[in-house]
């Protein structure tokens, strides 16, 4: 499935199904992370039920603390 | 009068109305690492009215190679970054008023720091301190810069109390055992970036330019090429203990803060997270392994000795700090090596 990530066409598994696995396909499942599907801010206790489908414009932003 | 402004009077929406108000502002600066000195030289330079910095750590030879006020003179004196960034600061703008704190700032520092200032610019290393920050700014409504980068990448925004999100509406809890400048490293554009995105904001809100505000949460990876902008204004929660209505300012009380203690003729300091927690201890040996220092493992606990102190970090969360008596230099490397 081809998606775009913060701007960037990328290829994934369609083993990714939803928006928790996208995160754990990224690593980032142990962040704070605020997902944006097609300009659409998810909450975070809908990343499990919200399905991603072949096009789909995403953007991540996960929180850091260095500085 | 020099001319020393007038490049940024001649940029029209500062002009000579936006350089006379930035002389009558206070900015509170939390942190003199990486972000900090950054901002700081910024404002001071743009002749920002008065500073305040505070800072718990002293300048050591791995901060050169980012923190852009201290000399390798301060690296071998150990000189406090609150002390060693005020000279710098001086010297650069003798007009702006700089007040330095060498100090670990919690609820009750915060609480005095605050009186009288116009911006709170975030540049510390933890979640701890931003909990705090975040509630500060609502109960006094003052607007605060969150920024933080780690590696290449890079993130901030900003919360204008009454308008915008604040920090807690946008994680919900706070995360632990992040990665770390000092377990991953960190270049210095990716904290130039950070401190660019900060600066604009400070200037539009300083000068009162509150309708040019990016409005958005931004991220970036100078490595990989990302870029991210997203308006976060929907995650604003009517019912925030830090922002709602029926608000509480829960990192304000005692039993939200991490906990330190002395222990007793030990030597050693536990420091204690603000919520209950399970640490990954596999993830935590990996990063650690990479580091100048020997990690042993079991199921309970991960011991870590560098050649002055020894870190036991428990599954639970607390962690023991063998080799000082003082808090804030457990509190340096609690956060050094566990975000
Ligand atoms: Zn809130």
């Amino acid at each position: 499935m081809e998606l775009t990530v913060n701007g960037n066409q990328i290829q994934v598994p369609n083993t990714v199904k939803t928006v928790a696995g996208l995160l754990q396909h990224f690593k980032l499942h142990h962040k704070v992370v605020i997902v944006e599907r097609n300009a659409e801010i998810l909450e975070q206790a809908k990343h499990t039920e919200t399905l991603i489908f072949d096009k789909d414009k995403i953007e991540l932003v996960h929180f850091v603390g260095g500085g | 009068m020099n001319g020393r402004y007038s490049r940024q009077e001649l940029f029209a929406p500062i002009g000579t109305e936006g350089q006379a108000k930035l002389r009558n502002k206070h900015v509170l600066i939390i942190g003199a690492g990486a972000l900090g000195t950054g901002s700081a030289e910024m404002l001071v330079r743009a002749g920002i009215g008065k500073i305040s910095i505070a800072d718990r750590d002293y300048v050591e030879w791995s901060n050169l190679q980012r923190q852009q006020l201290y000399t390798e003179e301060e690296a071998e004196q150990r000189t406090p970054k609150a002390i060693a960034a005020k000279k710098r600061l001086k010297a650069i703008n003798s007009e702006v008023e700089i007040s330095c704190h060498v100090m670990d700032v919690s609820v009750e520092e915060l609480e005095r720091l605050v009186e009288n200032v116009d911006l709170i610019l975030d540049a510390s290393d933890n979640f701890d301190i931003r909990m705090i920050i975040n509630d500060i700014s609502q109960k006094h409504r003052i607007p605060w810069i969150y920024s933080a980068c780690v590696g290449s990448y890079g993130i901030s925004y900003t919360i204008i109390p009454g308008e915008t999100p604040c920090l807690n509406c946008l994680l919900e809890n706070v995360p632990m055992g992040g990665v770390t400048c000092d377990t991953v490293g960190i270049i210095s554009p990716a904290v130039q970036m950070v401190i660019s995105f900060q600066m604009s904001e400070a200037l539009k809100i300083l000068v009162e330019d509150s309708l040019h505000l990016r409005n958005k949460l931004v991220s970036f990876d100078l490595w990989k090429n990302h870029h991210s902008s997203i308006n976060v204004d929907k995650i604003k929660k009517a019912d925030c203990p830090s922002c709602g209505t029926d608000r509480s300012y829960p990192y304000l009380s005692f039993s939200k803060q991490t906990k330190t203690a002395v222990l007793c003729g030990r030597d050693t300091v536990q420091i204690s997270p603000s919520q209950p927690m399970e640490r990954d201890l596999e993830s935590l040996d990996k990063a650690l392994s990479r580091q100048q220092g020997k990690v042993l493992r079991n199921p309970y606990l991960l011991s870590f000795s560098t050649a002055e102190h020894r870190l036991v970090i428990f599954k639970d969360g607390r962690v023991l700090i063998h080799g000082t008596k003082s808090i804030s230099e457990a509190k340096t490397l609690y956060h050094r090596y566990l975000g």
